[in-house]
């Protein structure tokens, strides 16, 4: 066995893509305009798969934030920050983030993923469980592995069969970390958060709430889904990114456990990687004020989304959830989502393509994520593009369904 | 009632029932196509997708009431890989 064959699946699904003119994984903007426009084939196109909930990316006070601490504090810190120091607005970020979901502290990391990795790898270990929901993001499950954990799924969104499995663990039921996300990124679907939480009053064990996709989106102040479910308190850690809602790069884990400041010395992401770059750490402060404050964008993205789910659900197109920020089509297999996504972006749309195994249940998804920032006119335009291509979808228009 | 039967019934089960009611599933799932035993590869020799697969694993849990943590996994290769441990889960809980 060759050090290369093992790519040899990948090569071949590869050149499948090239042979029908299709490369959904390798897109290059060209250019990018604003937070919701680029120049993709040369052509404007409505970018609607950024996950810029917020539409923060260009906005005034973040960028001129983010020029003052190139000026005053330079491109990179060149190291970690156990190694090399934190740079003070490290901490101001951290403190920060602690006060705003009002609780002890926060430990910021340099990417989402990492977050994930950090906390995980950072808190478990060999004789701890973590019992995920099966849907869980790619960084719980890596999070998990690196920590060397017993990972138990249970089904997704399903309390009683998680209150099952923490049953049949036990005394070790106590000592579990139950970890669940706010909205889910490929269906756009959210947890069932208090009904998850009276499992965990019920038998014990800690709450990671991954709030990735929610943060800035639920809750009156943006803190996510347990901001909305009223169950902020019940949260032992909350984990959240900066390059979504707050327009940057990074992530953080906030928690009101003393010991989570502990966790920086056993958290092999967080020691061996450089810090966020001063730059990075400046907009994501302004945009965190931006985005407490942002009823009126919370506002704005949620008309937005709730007409886009609306209209393309009024198409026929059979969708992933209820209405959040991501809108997930469900398409019949796999080369019709690929000859889907390519007329989108010929529309001058452009979506995700989200095919298995990264999918639940093995489905093809095309996958759109709104914006605060998307004009209705966009948003118009989008909905246009699927109304165009129903029947690439497969979808009879109701009034031959009716006629036939 | 439905967990203290279930409990009762997994104080007695040992691994040839366990082998069975495995391979009865299976067979099941596989509408008979091949004959499943012991040194069935789960991934190998039953054609079935990702999901199938965990499915099927769901159903083994709550038909043993037990928990199959995900790193095991890459240990189980056969039926009997499987079915060794599902016996000591079961013993174990």
């Amino acid at each position: 066995m060759g050090l290369f064959d093992k790519f040899q699946g990948l090569a071949a699904a590869r050149r499948e893509l090239e042979t029908i003119g299709i490369d959904p994984f390798g897109v290059e903007i060209e250019r990018i305009l604003s937070p919701t426009e680029g120049i993709i084939h040369g052509r404007r196109t409505i970018l609607a798969g950024t996950n810029n909930y917020l539409g923060l990316t260009f906005d005034a006070d973040c960028i001129a934030a983010a020029k003052r601490a190139l000026d005053t504090e330079g491109t990179g810190t060149t190291g970690s920050r156990m190694a090399n120091g934190s740079y003070s607005n490290h901490r101001r970020l951290e403190r920060e983030l602690a006060a705003f979901y009002e609780m002890r502290d926060a430990i910021v990391f340099s990417t989402g993923y990492q977050a994930n990795l950090g906390l995980l790898a950072g808190l478990t270990g060999p004789n701890d469980v973590v019992m995920l929901d099966a849907d869980c993001h790619a960084s719980i499950y890596d999070g998990c592995k690196l920590a060397g954990a017993e990972v138990i799924r249970f089904r997704h969104n399903n309390a009683d069969d998680l209150a099952k499995r923490m049953r049949r663990l036990g005394a070790r039921a106590a000592d579990t970390l139950i970890v669940i996300e706010g909205i889910y990124s490929m269906l756009g679907d959210r947890a069932p958060l208090k009904e998850i939480v009276d499992v965990k009053r019920e038998f014990g064990g800690y709450l990671l709430v991954d709030e990735a996709h929610s943060l800035g989106v639920l809750g009156e102040r943006g803190r996510g889904l347990v901001e909305e479910a009223g169950v902020l308190a019940d949260a032992d850690f909350i984990v959240g990114t900066f390059s979504k809602s707050l327009g940057g790069a990074g992530g953080f884990c906030v928690s009101d456990l003393p010991a989570l400041d502990l966790i920086r010395y056993s958290s092999r992401p967080y020691i061996f990687t450089a810090s966020p770059s001063p730059a990075t750490i400046a907009s994501t402060r302004q945009a965190l004020t931006k985005l407490a404050a942002g009823r009126d964008l919370r506002a704005k993205l949620t008309a937005n989304y709730r007409r886009l789910h609306s209209e393309l659900s009024a198409m026929g197109y059979t969708l992933g959830a209820p209405a959040s920020p991501v809108i997930a089509v469900v398409l019949n297999d796999r080369v019709e989502a690929l000859r889907f996504w390519k007329s989108l972006v010929e529309h001058g749309v452009y979506v995700n393509l989200m095919l298995p195994p990264a999918t639940p249940n093995g489905v093809s998804l095309i996958r759109c994520s709104v914006s605060a920032a998307h004009s209705e006119e966009q948003i118009a335009a989008v909905s246009a593009a699927f109304a165009e291509l129903r029947s690439a979808a497969g979808i009879v228009p109701a009034e031959l369904g009716t006629a036939s | 009632m439905e967990f203290l039967n279930a409990m009762t019934e997994n104080m007695t089960v040992d691994y040839p029932q366990i082998l069975t009611e495995i391979c009865a599933e299976l067979t099941t799932l596989t509408q008979g196509r091949l004959e499943i035993t012991e040194d069935t590869d789960l991934l190998g020799d039953l054609n079935l997708d990702s999901l199938q697969v965990m499915n099927f694993m769901l159903q083994i849990e709550d038909r043993f009431d037990i928990s199959i943590p995900v790193s095991i996994l890459p240990d189980v290769r056969t039926v009997k890989d499987l079915a060794l441990q599902i016996e000591r889960l079961v013993r174990a809980s």
